[in-house]
């Protein structure tokens, strides 16, 4: 499923008895999906109605969103836990800002502010994991649990731990917006894979991050800027988290910071390795990442929709990434 | 340990390990065909080839690392399957690999004794018994270290050795060495060959690995040599010559070989330049004090001496992987600093590290970009890397250094050792460092590519750029260099000028200032 993505371009394999197994094992994630589709056709009432596509299509955009930008970290061989609390913070931002006196007196240019601010915020926190990383040599997974821990403690602060509740049309098109018939945040999952998956292959800093989570000392020894690289990442990570946060304030019309984002970097993971991206660094399949988030979304609706609890669909989830883990070790050999 | 030897008392030495007509594809592409080895109890055998060969394949399948297409295995005369590598550890063979995978930061009793504990009432492991055993194994092989402190705390050497003593001591009937003295010091050969011997003489059988032909004849009875994943014939080392075993792995006849020399040089009179780099006094850690050198333009400088010796240290203070504690280095005629190694890369030097697996690949990527990984920024316009120029250049190296790859786009892991090395050489080459420091260019590579290897540095050179050579092979140094600067505990102590200078004055140099220590 991952080496789609990547840079083979011209694999001229020649086909014998073991390419179907190969076949297999390698697009285990496409085949995962049409799976739970056929499962659901049959078993799942009211599934293949336009209605449940949307549900799930603004659904799996925001984890979609997050998993691109975590995909882009485990690339480095790091990790960030900090995703959720960003989407908090991000989300708390928006609504103080484009609901401020100076919001509401420029509508306009607050909805601008009401965008960049809250994006920006959400850079620098990626900033800050990437210093700390790479200049404090700090482990990734410690890093990013300072802003996990402290950055929603920081939303609730500036909500004064309430729900903010509004009614902004405008902001509210990020979450509920269609184009062409279906939500606007499942187009824009799609331009950033894009815009991100043309970044990882053709660009000098994707090349450049695929080669430090390969094999960081020769990268260094080849010229590769390492810290700017490891920076960049968590920096794309963030500000991805970002938008995935407004999004998700958007579809509520409200913004709240205890919840949203809640357990965000557990999904983003998943659908990362489900999607093909390996702990160990080195890879970057940012279209297996939305295949992978596709997936958790796709199982969490089936057990949903058909009456399993919420707690048990959690189980599943676990059940899933054991399984994607099984594969990719399968496939080292 | 062999109940088939008694079982089966027809033939007088009873093979202990037999692989006939093995083939193994890798997604399509043969690396063995037919290939054969046979192995009888308490003989060193020794298995060379090319690289790319099919020797680790073929190592790799006896191993139960890789699982064989077609073709019989047999183990003491009984037909064997052997899936894993635990079961080969089962069926007695145990591997002693190039990386060693023991944990260094355990003791050295740790490391014998992991997964064979030996227990005390209660289930807990009795460590006074598990220290003597340790310690006694040790001793068989003349080491006396302290087994309470951890591996990682001893050189290679000891840690090879304690790998190989934790081999014998789970009764392995087969020890399977795999380049084990890449990175051993002469008197640590010594003691690894004793080893060996030991070995031997206790009627366990070693297949030894190796690219250093004139060991073979030093412990080894029979070698036997693969070429293309066939083998081309078992040798008694008795009765043939280095010749005719190189002539064996390159599949060409002797004459031909003796007319082209040894090493591919060349010995053509050459002039020189410009000084490129004046490096004086330059210092940076605990194992580089004062170290002096002159390059000039057209010029392969040889830096000679021991492992350890400060030369990969110098080479590393001049890159800027260092940070200078003393000294001054002069680059094109004004004062440099090296900061890190984009910047050295940007001023023209490239270094060609020694360690290919650690410092050099980057294993999942393609061949074109491990290839155009230190090119980038010059490949680069606006951020976006134009591929089209990186394809075309990527071909034209693969041409001219005569890279075997399925295609540009396969991963570089999938490559040969030769073929790797090839790749990383020709990363420096397209970044046209006006200095070009190489690292042990040749070492763990095929005769056949170290030749190509050693003609491509000089035509670079010939082209008015200037190389610092380091090794460790004497022959190579003395028929490369045009001078040769030996290094000495951190002090480069003299210069030897070629044309002039033979294997004996190198040896005599640098063992001459060893005694005599520094003033």
């Amino acid at each position: 499923m991952s080496d789609n993505t990547m840079t083979s371009d011209k694999h001229g394999a020649p086909m014998n008895q073991q390419s179907v197994v190969r076949l297999l094992r390698n697009n285990g994630g496409i085949v995962a999906l049409l799976i739970i589709l056929a499962f659901n056709a049959l078993f799942t009432p009211n599934f293949l109605q336009v209605q449940t596509l949307f549900v799930n299509i603004s659904q799996v955009a925001t984890i979609a969103i997050v998993a691109i930008g975590m995909t882009v970290v485990i690339a480095t061989a790091g990790i960030d836990l900090s995703v959720g609390a960003v989407m908090a913070l991000a989300g708390a931002l928006a609504p103080l800002i484009f609901q401020s006196e100076f919001g509401t007196a420029y509508p306009v240019l607050g909805l601008i502010i009401a965008f960049a601010v809250p994006l920006l915020v959400a850079a620098l926190c990626g900033l800050f994991n990437g210093v700390l990383i790479s200049y404090l040599n700090v482990q990734p997974i410690i890093t990013t649990l300072i802003l996990f821990i402290s950055g929603r403690g920081i939303a609730q602060v500036l909500t004064n731990g309430n729900l903010q509740t509004f009614s902004n049309p405008s902001f509210s098109y990020i979450g509920t917006g269609k184009i062409l018939g279906l939500p606007f945040q499942g187009w824009l999952a799609l331009l950033l894979a894009c815009i991100v998956y043309w970044i990882v292959t053709r660009t000098i800093f994707g090349r450049y991050l695929l080669a430090v989570g390969g094999n960081e000392r020769a990268a260094k020894l080849s010229g590769a800027p390492v810290r700017t690289v490891k920076i960049g990442a968590y920096v794309i990570c963030a500000f991805l988290s970002g938008i995935a946060g407004l999004i998700v304030v958007a579809i509520n019309s409200a913004s709240d910071a205890a919840r949203n984002g809640n357990l965000m970097e557990l999904d983003a993971i998943a659908a990362a390795v489900v999607g093909g991206a390996l702990l160990q660094g080195g890879r970057a399949p940012i279209f297996g990442a939305i295949l992978g988030a596709v997936i958790i979304q796709l199982v969490k609706y089936t057990l949903l929709a058909n009456g399993v609890e919420d707690e048990v669909a959690l189980i599943a989830k676990a059940m899933i990434i054991v399984l994607a883990v099984y594969v990719q070790q399968a496939r080292k050999e | 340990m062999a109940p088939s030897l008694i079982q089966k008392t027809e033939r007088v030495v009873q093979s202990l390990v037999t692989m006939k007509t093995i083939d193994k594809a890798f997604s399509g592409v043969p690396a063995l065909r037919s290939a054969e080895l046979e192995i009888v109890p308490g003989e060193v055998h020794a298995l060379i080839g090319q690289n790319g060969a099919g020797k680790s394949t073929l190592i790799k399948i006896l191993t139960g690392v890789y699982r064989k297409d077609s073709g019989d295995i047999r183990l003491r005369g009984e037909p064997a399957m052997i899936s894993s590598p635990g079961e080969a550890q089962k069926s007695g063979i145990a591997t002693i690999y190039q990386e060693l995978n023991l944990v260094p930061l355990r003791t050295v009793t740790e490391n014998v004794i992991m997964g064979y504990e030996p227990k005390m009432l209660g289930g807990l492991i009795n460590w006074r018994a598990a220290h003597r055993h340790t310690r006694e194994i040790l001793s068989r092989f003349g080491i006396d270290i302290d087994v309470k402190a951890p591996l990682g705390s001893y050189s290679t050497a000891i840690q090879q050795l304690v790998a190989i003593a934790r081999a014998v001591s789970l009764d392995a009937s087969l020890v399977i060495m795999d380049e084990p003295t890449s990175s051993l010091d002469d008197r640590e050969v010594d003691i690894l060959f004793g080893v060996v011997r030991e070995l031997k003489n206790s009627g366990v059988s070693v297949l030894y690995v190796s690219h250093f032909l004139d060991e073979l004849f030093r412990i080894c009875d029979r070698v036997t040599t693969m070429r293309d994943g066939q083998t081309v014939g078992t040798r008694k080392l008795t009765d043939t010559t280095k010749l005719e075993l190189i002539a064996d792995m390159l599949g060409r006849n002797i004459e031909e070989i003796e007319a082209a020399g040894m090493t591919d040089f060349g010995g053509a009179e050459r002039q020189l330049g410009e000084t490129l780099l004046e490096a004086k006094g330059v210092a940076t850690g605990p194992r580089l004090h004062e170290f002096d050198l002159t390059v000039r333009r057209g010029e392969i400088v040889g830096l000679g001496g021991l492992l350890g010796s400060g030369r990969t240290e110098a080479a590393r203070a001049l890159f800027g992987v260092d940070a200078l504690t003393k000294g001054e280095i002069r680059l094109k005629g004004t004062t440099w600093k090296p900061g890190n190694p984009s910047d050295a890369i940007q001023d023209g030097i490239g270094l060609l590290t020694e360690d290919r697996k650690a410092e050099g690949i980057v294993p999942d990527m393609s061949v074109r970009e491990n290839m155009t990984l230190a090119l980038l920024p010059k490949l680069t316009r606006n951020g976006q890397i134009q591929t089209g120029r990186e394809r075309e250049l990527v071909e034209s190296f693969i041409r001219a250094l005569g890279i075997k790859t399925a295609n540009m786009d396969q991963p570089i892991r999938e490559l040969s050792g030769g073929n790797q090395q090839k790749v990383l050489l020709a990363r420096w080459l397209a970044t046209e460092p006006d200095l070009l420091i190489l690292d042990e260019p040749t070492r763990g590579v095929d005769v056949g590519a170290k030749l190509e290897i050693q003609a491509i540095i000089r035509s670079y050179v010939e082209r008015g750029f200037g190389v610092v050579l380091i090794s460790s092979e004497f022959e190579e140094l003395v028929e490369g260099a045009d001078r040769i600067v030996v290094l000495q505990d951190g002090y480069s102590v003299t210069t030897l000028q070629n044309p002039g200078v033979t294997e004996d004055m190198l040896v005599r140099a640098i063992a001459h200032h060893h005694e005599a220590g520094h003033a």
